[in-house]
């Protein structure tokens, strides 16, 4: 049977076989799942239809969340996306994924990636892709599977829980994952899916998980637009030629390493960072008066 | 190692996994355990959940869950209403059990025919619940099997006679926990199975002469 434990185990699989890495990873699911590669692959191409519905819902978006305290700025971002300084593409990549967390926000319907905190950047990335490069929907599905691949060895070896490792298990993998994604559509081959992980992981190590009010809103919807960001940024780099100089097991290492070492207060509790600035104690006593 | 749809997917109603998509696995696994349509609900909220339950949407995902939709269901935003409309009356009240998981509710309900359950549970992060008390037996019930339940009294040979049912059938049990409030009194044996059991399965349970109950529970 095909595993594979480590991004290092993953990539030689695929170099072994001469298969793409979603190749590896949909083998892997058929046997671990004892499902069809056409009920895997269908799966998927749900999940694709899902996340391209909360991007297209996202982008016209202007309703609030119950908190009050997000919605409309991808709309408003979308619309601004050919005055910037950035590219029309890569602003548009942005107002994606803070749509999707928007719809998130408001109680809509989304495919956590890997998680409901970072479900806006793997989609975001990869609809911006499509869109950019004229790309055929089953590449995208297929892209996906090696997104999913990333997350599950970062899932085996760190955690993708805010709780347990803080923001950079979540949006952090998220970009890993986009990140990997990304260079596999461009042609790139399984080593480089893995240097693009690293270099993506590496820039958002030590992020903290400190929303305010405990809700899913403040700073996770905007990160979502700045995550994707720099996810396209480390798939560039690697494809430009750019070396991460630690490969992506260790920088995998490190972040597990890290969201141990990271305090409590700074994991989904509320209790540090941004949580406890006046702004947001403001904002909690209004939303939950009762204490 | 988690499989492909856990890190990408599941499909969900936001916004947060452990506090809405969770929370409406628990008010199904009640609703599934009262075993028929509820028209009260008493919901008592612990930790985190009674601290946030509105800003997250746990209060619609509980009431969801307890109207019988599923995680990823868009009328899950609209659930309170939903449940004036369908006549289902409910409370919610923070409550502080001690060192309970962070995200515990209490879900008492009282259904159609007068039936009534009391089901403790936690959502413990990325969607997935445990059930920890049924009725005042403590459980152990995570859902993702279907589950077999018996009420019965605890006397010796009750508990070869429900797994030689189940052998029977070839039914593979899982996981499996036996508790009871007292010495030779009422005593409840929960099995996680691989699979959902035939209703003849659970009938003939139900024939063995100590078992006062049994029912089934379907993987949510």
């Amino acid at each position: 049977m095909i595993n594979f434990n480590t991004m290092g185990e993953l990539i030689a699989l695929a170099e072994e076989k001469e298969l793409p890495i979603h190749e590896i990873v949909i083998a892997r699911e058929m046997h671990d799942s004892q499902r069809s590669r056409e009920a895997i692959l269908t799966g998927m191409q749900q999940n694709w239809e899902i996340m391209q519905a909360s991007i297209e819902r996202g982008i016209v978006n202007t309703e609030h969340s119950v908190s009050g305290l997000t919605g409309g700025d991808s709309k408003r971002l979308y619309a601004y996306r050919a005055k910037g300084y950035m590219g029309k593409q890569t602003l548009a990549a942005a107002a994606y994924a803070v749509g999707i967390s928007e719809v998130n926000a408001v109680m809509g319907r989304i495919v956590a990636c890997p998680t409901a905190g970072s479900c806006g950047i793997v989609p975001a990335a990869l609809y911006a892709a499509r869109e950019e490069r004229g790309l055929a929907d089953e590449a995208i599905v297929r892209a996906l599977f090696t997104a999913a691949g990333i997350g599950m060895v970062v899932d085996q070896n760190a955690s993708i829980a805010g709780a347990e490792g803080g923001c950079q298990a979540e949006c952090g993998t998220a970009a890993g994952m986009a990140a990997g994604a990304l260079v596999e559509l461009a042609g790139g081959t399984p080593a480089m899916v893995g240097n693009a992980c690293a270099l993506s992981i590496k820039n958002l190590l030590g992020l903290v998980c400190d929303p305010v009010a405990g809700l899913v809103e403040v700073p996770c919807v905007k990160r979502n637009g700045f995550a994707v960001v720099e996810a396209m940024l480390a798939a560039d780099m690697t494809l430009a030629g750019v070396q991460s100089f630690i490969p992506v097991d260790e920088v995998i290492e490190a972040m597990n390493r890290i969201g141990k070492a990271l305090p409590k207060s700074l994991r989904e509790t509320s209790e540090g960072g941004l949580a406890v600035t006046a702004t947001a104690k403001a904002v909690e006593k209004r939303i939950y008066p009762q204490g | 190692m988690h499989g492909v749809f856990d890190i990408v997917g599941p499909v969900m109603i936001g916004p947060s996994s452990s506090h809405t998509a969770g929370a409406v696995r628990l008010g199904l696994m009640a609703r599934k355990i009262l075993g028929e349509p509820a028209v009260r609900a008493e919901i008592n909220l612990h930790g985190s959940f009674a601290r946030t339950y509105r800003g997250h949407g746990t209060d619609k995902a509980l009431i969801a869950g307890i109207l019988g939709f599923a995680p990823d269901d868009e009328r899950i935003r609209d659930a309170l209403s939903l449940a004036d409309k369908q006549g289902l009356a409910y409370n919610f009240q923070p409550v502080n059990l001690e060192e309970a998981h962070p995200n515990t509710a209490v879900i008492y309900l009282v259904g159609i025919t007068g039936r009534v359950a009391r089901v403790r549970g936690a959502s413990v992060g990325g969607g997935n619940i445990m059930i920890t008390n049924i009725d005042g037996y403590a459980v152990e019930l995570t859902g993702q099997y279907p589950a077999l339940i018996t009420i019965h009294r605890d006397r010796p040979g009750v508990i070869t006679q429900v797994t030689q049912i189940l052998s029977r059938y070839e039914v593979n049990i899982a996981f499996m926990r036996v508790s009871r409030q007292n010495r030779g009194e009422t005593a409840m044996m929960i099995m996680e199975l691989d699979d959902q059991p035939a209703e003849e399965v659970v009938d003939e349970c139900r024939e063995v002469y100590e078992v006062e109950n049994a029912f089934a529970i379907p993987a949510i």
